[in-house]
């Protein structure tokens, strides 16, 4: 089986983001970029797949500006064979990005995509089911827990008050959790190798798809400042503001 | 909260802008780095060293190493922190590949060593001391002894040390007593006496602990000149690699120290039975001299050492200052954290700039290492390796007194928690303070750089760093506003160079050099620490103008190079007179006085 895993690259999860000026988006340009956290798992969940002799093959693909490589190049570190960065300048949205993931998919044929549940700048998790939704492939989202089974995936999900476990067949698209696995310290040996590993650039439109953004960005603010705290004279009245200002049971 | 961020992006700046990747071309058997190879290598070997190492360094002081029954019992985590980093492949960065390592430059290798310093120095000194042993078996070892244990060593899979105190032998190793004599039939020496201060000289992180160790031949002559060196296992391994006996030697004591009490300091005795087992690495009797010609390395990563911990320093104390609320500033009402008055302010930069220049030099410096070993023609070999040999002492003593300066100022930033052990600034303290002292005390160093380094080679050496120097000053005078600084660098070479002048021209007090080395060392760190700032404010200067890249990191550098001209570099001037004031004060007091 064939493994394709989805990698995105984010602004660094240590790097307190500022707004730009006129409001139209946060300041990304020189902030400091990794693979996003949610990614991680979904290398790594691949790469033991692979080391245990489920998988032949794990491919690493992005979507996005040449920096792309960066992350691409992590994941091969982790362990993957081979990498494909599908270049693309400017906005991209989850609809257009999954229709990419699935025109390579369709190329790679896979038995299992891969692909963190969401991603640390926008937190949309639409990509994964809309890859799956656009394949017409099952999906199990949220994953903590994957075992790969004859012809399906046993998946465990984490949902609202608890978790569920669910079979998908394959092929599959299922998105990981943080929880899926603590992602292996890359071993210098292995950035060392990942060198040399093969990475195939293409250029979006090659892939005759439309990825232009849809959604209009009306504009992007700081959360409002707490406010500061205020001393209540008993429990009772602690309870009342409880109820009718925090809006608590 | 991390504790400690690797300080990666001023590292890239420094290799990538202030030194050049463009340096590495052209050298032979060096693995070719491109921005985003350092960029991933320095990324992995920070998260380990963030989120594995750094976590333990306070519970590592507060627990401290026990010996039980001739066993030294780590703190937790130290041994599975020791073997991630092997496991990592981080032991053999910049080891030759053909034994097993992965070929990076030194100037690559040496900010992945600031990294672990400066996450837990007490568990960093580990593979600093084995790549010493390391590399005097390299070097100095025959094949046979290559074969069997090196390449474990360049692993890190076993450990080694470094044997050369003992009670009556310290900074003059001349009076060394262990003795090595000659076993014919088992085609060795055996080995007898008692080693002290044995840095992480008995411990079971590793396999196999491969110790290297200075011991007399029945034959040798007395002092320094009889001395050979002798490669003695914990055990001894056969021609596979695979492990054998237990040697003759055991770990009989650890010492109480005032800092790095995670690292094990041991005192070891060789041969109480049918004597330790120990192979002779190199020639006879020159087992000092072989020990020097890897000396000046690892005086380097003491060095560096001193700047991965002044810079763990900073960011706690830094930290700090963020979120302690304490009075008001003039004329504002509310109170504030502490990072807003002005004395605080001065503090932390104190502690930061004098560290980016000296991480500056000491990334420098390893870049030359890199061109001496690997350059294309010899002269440029030659002339790097002169430039190695004079700023090795300067980095190794500057780095690490501006180091035990800046974690005295983290804790004075921290107020009365910093003098408890509730924060982990009194453990920096403790910790760093033994930097000045081993590998060759500062005060050595003085005489080394001044006296070896500065007087012997006729001040050319110093003088060709001084010209380039000249040419930094003349940038700076260019641009307008950074002419003040270039003013400042001007006076302060200028003082360099008339100290220089002072010792080279001698006179007929012998005591002179002496007297000022230490003075005279301090002086030219400053300075070429002044130079470094210097050529990072025309770097960052020419970004900011033109809005490139990350323009907040260098309007940041411009703030500290401005800084370290206006409170760090002046130093340089107050050492003047005791450079040139000759030894007749101090010769002058008599014993009674003292």
């Amino acid at each position: 089986m064939k493994v394709l895993v989805a990698v995105k690259r984010v602004v660094d999860d240590n790097v307190r983001v500022r707004l730009k000026g006129d409001g139209s988006g946060v300041e990304t340009a020189h902030a400091k970029k990794a693979m996003n956290p949610f990614d991680e798992p979904a290398v790594e969940a691949a790469v033991r797949l692979r080391e245990a002799g489920v998988a032949e093959e794990v491919v690493a693909v992005s979507v996005g500006e040449p920096g792309c490589e960066e992350v691409l190049r992590t994941a091969l570190a982790f362990g993957a064979d081979r990498a494909q960065l599908i270049e693309a300048e400017g906005e991209l949205e989850p609809l257009g990005v999954s229709k990419a993931l699935a025109a390579v998919a369709e190329r790679e044929a896979p038995g299992l995509i891969l692909l963190g549940q969401q991603a640390t700048d926008d937190d949309a998790a639409q990509t994964g089911p809309m890859l799956a939704a656009r394949l017409g492939w099952g999906q199990a989202t949220f994953a903590c827990a994957l075992e790969a089974g004859e012809g399906e995936v046993r998946v465990t999900r984490e949902v609202d008050g608890g978790k569920r476990d669910v079979a998908v067949p394959l092929p599959a698209v299922v998105t990981a959790d943080l929880a899926l696995n603590e992602p292996r310290y890359v071993k210098l040996p292995s950035i060392m190798k990942a060198k040399k590993k093969p990475l195939e650039r293409q250029a979006l439109e090659a892939l005759g798809v439309d990825a232009a953004p849809r959604l209009d960005l009306l504009e992007v603010s700081e959360p409002p400042a707490r406010p500061p705290g205020v001393r209540v004279d008993s429990a009772e009245a602690l309870a009342e503001r409880l109820r009718n200002e925090a809006q608590v049971c | 909260m991390a504790t400690y961020q690797p300080p990666i992006r001023d590292q890239r700046f420094v290799i990538e802008e202030l030194i050049g990747l463009d340096r590495l071309d052209g050298l032979a058997g060096v693995e070719p780095v491109t921005p985003e190879l350092l960029g991933a290598v320095l990324e992995e070997a920070g998260r380990l060293a963030g989120e594995v190492w750094a976590p333990l360094n306070r519970a590592g002081d507060r627990q401290g190493c026990r010996l039980e029954d001739g066993r030294v019992r780590l703190p937790e985590g130290f041994a599975d922190a020791y073997r991630a980093f092997v496991d990592g492949g981080w032991n053999g960065i910049g080891a030759d590949p053909q034994r097993g390592g992965q070929g990076l430059p030194e100037v690559a290798a040496t900010a992945t060593q600031e990294m672990w310093h400066g996450a837990n120095m007490a568990l960093a000194l580990a593979p600093m001391l084995s790549a010493g042993a390391t590399e005097l078996l390299a070097q100095h070892g025959d094949e046979p002894l290559r074969a069997r244990y090196l390449e474990r060593l360049v692993s890190g899979e076993w450990a080694g040390t470094m044997d050369l105190s003992e009670p009556q032998a310290g900074s003059d190793l001349g009076a060394v007593r262990m003795q090595a004599v000659p076993d014919e039939a088992g085609g060795c020496y055996r080995l007898y006496g008692e080693k002290i201060y044995i840095t992480w000289g008995e411990h079971e992180a590793a396999e196999n602990i491969v110790h290297l160790v200075l011991a007399r031949t029945p034959d040798a002559p007395a002092g320094h000149k009889g001395l050979s060196l002798f490669l003695v296992p914990k055990y001894l391994a056969a021609a596979d690699g695979s492990l054998g006996a237990r040697n003759d030697l055991r770990c009989t004591g650890l010492e109480e120290k005032l800092g790095i009490h995670a690292s094990p300091t041991c005192t070891l005795r060789y041969g109480d039975g049918e004597g330790a087992v120990g192979y002779l690495v190199g020639e006879r009797h020159r087992g000092l001299y072989h020990m020097f010609t890897m000396m000046n390395e690892s005086r380097h990563k003491v060095g560096v050492q001193g700047v991965g911990v002044a810079e763990r320093a900073y960011q706690l104390a830094r930290d700090f200052a963020r979120q302690r609320v304490q009075g008001r500033r003039p004329g504002g009402g509310e109170d504030v954290p502490i990072i807003a008055h002005p004395d605080v302010r001065r503090m932390l930069m104190a502690m930061r700039a004098p560290t980016e220049a000296m991480r500056a030099l000491a990334l420098l410096t390893a870049a030359e290492m890199d061109t001496a070993r690997h350059g294309a023609d010899a002269e440029a070999r030659e002339r790097a390796q002169r430039r190695v040999d004079l700023l090795t002492p300067l980095v190794k003593a500057v780095a690490t007194e501006q180091a035990v300066e800046a974690a005295s100022l983290g804790i004075q930033v921290h107020g009365g928690v910093g003098y408890t052990e509730e924060a982990e600034a009194a453990q920096l303290l403790r910790d760093v303070r033994i930097a000045p002292i081993y590998e060759g005390t500062n005060g050595i160093l003085g005489q080394d750089f001044t006296l070896r380094k500065v007087l012997k080679d006729g001040g050319e050496t110093l003088a060709a760093l001084l010209a380039e120097a000249d040419e930094t000053v003349a940038g700076l005078r260019g641009a307008a506003a950074l002419s003040g600084l270039g003013d400042a660098l001007a006076e302060a070479v200028a003082a360099l160079r008339a100290s220089t002048e002072r010792l080279l021209v001698g006179g007929d007090d012998p005591l002179a050099a002496l007297t000022a080395a230490t003075p005279y060392l301090m002086q030219a760190g400053l300075v070429l620490g002044g130079w470094q700032m210097g050529r990072a404010a025309l770097i960052a200067h020419e970004a900011v103008q033109a809005g490139r890249g990350d323009t907040d990191f260098y309007a940041a550098k411009l703030h500290t190079a401005r800084f370290y001209m206006r409170h760090t570099l002046p130093r340089a001037h107050g050492y003047t007179p005791a450079v040139q004031g000759g030894s007749d004060e101090l010769e002058a007091v008599t014993d009674t006085q003292w």
